[in-house]
């Protein structure tokens, strides 16, 4: 278990892996995530997305973007080897029936849990638009992927270098302008980019769903620290979501939840980089 | 609190008793054994320990269990066994212990306890067996009773250095086949006690490491994570399958297991792990943690150890932890280890009212730790980071008792105060986890989310059972074993059966 099958960089920061995992491939459902751990000893646990799960094969595929610590280690593990642990699927499945028209809003690695929720809205008969944004073109994943799925399928980058030069939110705004809104949102994203597609669609009274990236430590509901506050009520994003109301959610303060290692972190990476560096140079030698 | 005594005098003291004692040539009287003085534990020195991690209390010097031992009046009415949720044999391994045979002493104890090294740490025994002892009644002071915890983790630690950790035996495999969900010591007790009569058990634990909040709560300075791992180990040795990372409810669902895996039976010792928290402006704000997020991070994840670790901790300066339990006193002690300059606790009832051990209050106060109260916190207050810098709090008084018999705290109207601190724990109890109860259609709950189970353990779901916090609500590791026994003891009725 928990074997690398494939391993693929979708761009340079960018990382898809298919890992074993029968168990979790066959209980999963869209919306749902994992929690791994590269050290037993002494390593973090980080929450990652289900991108996407073969039966048959057993095995699930995680993207994730290298940022820190944990997943900079992550990406240096290599096919055939094993993740130290692994634990899911967790989570709340994403509610899916058949909406009418669906639009679906990833901003950058955001593409990658969108992915199994517009499988499953394209699936239940909903047409589909897709929204992809990034900063540049290189952080665009899943492109090919998404046009399969999309009725529509709409690009913007934030320098143009692909597709709109645009945010998200733009493409966002004039859908809900058309005379029929859809009849649902569903945006997945860096915390900013949520809470902007959740003020595009607030005054058209447009349903739109968030999955929240929070903190977490054991994804079970033990600790609270994936705590959000949503319609005034705290919530545990690992087991109450990830995914909620986005006209509901206090994004400012989970904005700044985020921030809370933010300095020990840097610190950390920095310090091992710096031991990376040294062990390289007497590789040198 | 009496000031720190080191080790060394507290060991010589007890030789030279020991060697009066034993130059005595008649047996000695009820009255000449409560003339023995009680022996103190020996510690870490509150000023050295504030920095480590290692365990605080040192354990008995053989000497000093013998001399202890030597106080039990050896009553035939033996009210600390009724005080003993696993009713062990006190006066028997006790009286072993006066004569030196340890090796009986544990053996005694095994028949009836499986982990004797954990709970001669952590029960509280002054509320348990060492509450109805004769010796602390003629005394007339409960901290004078036989120190029957002590002695029992004197033996299990014996036992242990030994080397002589001896493999229960198993009976011949009857090919019928549970399934434990959870891996704390009610699931562990339960484990042992099916594994014996030649039944398969396989325990699912959610996080990578079994040992529940003997390994995720309890502090290493209470309960060395060495000596869990041990009684897991012994756990492994009798062949009990432990499977980590495996959430019961989400990675399988618990009807699966009977229905689809081939189990016979299940026990569900999935604890109250669920925080609660006050429901009080500001408590979103960084630097607000749950007890059990802020215990995790330090336990489990050792976050305490800053250069090893990935997982990392809050740094903080000023401290307050909300509670007065046990979690409370972890947290607490937590934090000052981790290099803290000011932790306060805060508590809306008096001391006398604490759940937590006299024990662990007693070290916390050594450590610095600072003592509030009749006191609550009303507000969190953050800057415009979002970040914790103050709490507004309240002053209490005791009014009529309430449903729990505890005289009920009274807030005093205008006696708001305003405290700087970058970091809330909020300790104030546990809910149970819901991840079962909501995947497992006609498990029967109370309105505390707590599984309802019949005198022998069963559950409403046929073939399940459970036991521990997740019956009792967050209790105590001994109160959870006992649940355990009594399950297992079903579980084996059931499984002989069909």
């Amino acid at each position: 278990m928990n074997r690398i099958i494939a391993k693929k960089q979708l761009s340079e920061q960018v990382w898809m892996m298919r890992i074993e995992a029968p168990l979790i491939a066959t209980e999963r459902k869209p919306g749902q995530f994992i929690i791994l751990s590269v050290n037993n000893e002494y390593g973090e646990r980080i929450p990652l997305t289900i991108a996407d799960a073969d039966i048959k094969e057993g095995s699930i595929t995680i993207i994730f973007q290298v940022v820190g610590n944990t997943t900079r280690l992550l990406a240096q593990l290599s096919e055939g080897e094993k993740i130290a642990a692994l634990v899911g699927p967790l989570g709340q499945p994403t509610h899916i029936e058949r909406f009418g028209h669906v639009v679906c809003v990833g901003g950058g690695i955001g593409a990658a849990p969108m992915h199994p929720i517009a499988q499953g809205m394209k699936l239940a008969g909903n047409r589909l638009t897709i929204i992809l944004g990034a900063r540049n073109k290189s952080l665009i994943i899943l492109e090919d992927e998404m046009r399969k799925l999309a009725d529509e399928l709409i690009i913007c980058s934030d320098d143009g270098s692909c597709g709109r030069k645009a945010l998200v939110t733009e493409p966002l705004k004039e859908l809900c302008q058309q005379a029929t809104p859809p009849n649902l949102a569903v945006a997945i994203g860096p915390p900013i980019m949520m809470k902007f597609c959740a003020e595009t669609t607030r005054p058209f009274k447009v349903p739109t769903v968030v999955s929240l990236n929070t903190i977490m430590v054991d994804g079970t509901g033990m600790c609270g620290g994936c705590r959000v506050t949503v319609g005034g009520k705290t919530k545990f994003v690992c087991v109450d979501g990830p995914e909620f109301d986005g006209h509901l959610v206090d994004f400012d303060n989970m904005m700044k939840r985020l921030n809370s290692y933010k300095r020990q972190e840097q610190h950390d990476s920095e310090h091992k980089c710096k031991l990376d560096a040294k062990i390289a140079k007497l590789e040198q030698k | 609190m009496s000031s720190h005594k080191s080790p060394q005098k507290i060991a010589e003291e007890a030789s030279s008793t020991l060697k009066e004692l034993l130059a005595r040539n008649t047996a000695l009287t009820p009255k000449d054994r409560l003339g023995i003085p009680a022996q103190e534990m020996p510690a870490q020195d509150p000023d050295v320990r504030r920095k480590n991690i290692a365990e605080v209390a040192l354990g008995y010097s053989p000497e000093q269990a013998r001399v202890e031992a030597m106080r039990c009046l050896q009553c035939k009415s033996a009210p600390c066994i009724k005080g003993c949720p696993v009713a062990i044999d006190i006066p028997a391994f006790v009286g072993a212990i006066a004569e030196g045979n340890y090796q009986k002493a544990i053996e005694i104890i095994k028949r009836n306890s499986l982990l004797p090294a954990v709970c001669g740490r952590v029960c509280p025994q002054e509320t348990q067996c060492q509450e109805p002892c004769t010796v602390g009644k003629s005394l007339k002071d409960v901290d004078k009773a036989v120190a029957i915890g002590r002695l029992e983790r004197f033996v299990a630690d014996w036992e242990r250095e030994q080397g002589k950790t001896a493999t229960p035996s198993v009976k011949p495999s009857t090919g019928k086949k549970l399934a434990v969900i959870g891996s704390g010591p009610a699931s562990l007790v339960v484990a042992a006690d099916v594994r014996r009569e030649g039944h398969d058990v396989t325990i699912f634990e959610a996080f990578h490491k079994p040992g529940g909040v003997m390994l995720y709560g309890i502090p290493e300075f209470r309960l060395p994570k060495k000596i869990v791992q041990l009684e897991i180990d012994t756990l492994s040795a009798m062949g009990v399958k432990i499977v980590t990372n495996f959430v019961v409810g989400k990675t399988r669902k618990l009807p699966d297991l009977l229905e689809k895996d081939g189990f016979d039976a299940v026990f569900i010792g999935t604890g109250a792990g669920l925080p609660k928290f006050m429901e009080i402006e500001g408590e979103n704000l960084v630097g607000v943690f749950s007890a059990n997020e802020y215990l995790t991070r330090a336990n489990l994840m050792r976050a305490y150890d800053r250069e090893n670790a990935h997982t990392p901790i809050y740094a903080s300066r000023k401290v307050a932890v909300f509670g007065g339990g046990n979690v409370a006193m972890d947290a607490a002690r937590t934090a000052v280890r981790l290099g803290a300059e000011e932790v306060h606790l805060i508590y809306r009832r008096t001391e006398k009212e604490m759940p937590a051990r006299i024990e662990e209050v007693g070290h916390a106060k050594e450590e610095g730790v600072i003592f509030h109260m009749l006191t609550n916190v009303k507000r969190f207050m953050g800057d415009e980071y979002g970040v914790l810098k103050q709490m507004e709090c309240l002053r209490y008084e005791l009014g009529e008792p309430d449903s729990s018999g505890r005289r009920r705290p009274v807030e005093i109207k205008g006696s708001e105060f305003v405290s700087d601190i970058d970091t809330a724990i909020i300790a104030i109890g546990n809910d149970s986890n819901p991840l079962i109860r909501q995947t497992t259609p006609g498990l029967n709950t109370n309105k505390y989310g707590n599984i309802i189970v019949d005198e022998f353990g069963k559950s409403s779901v046929n073939r399940v059972f459970a036991g521990g916090d997740i019956v009792l609500g967050a209790a105590t590791v001994i109160l959870a074993m006992g649940q355990g026994r009594n399950a297992a003891k079903s579980i084996n009725e059931l499984l002989a059966k069909s």
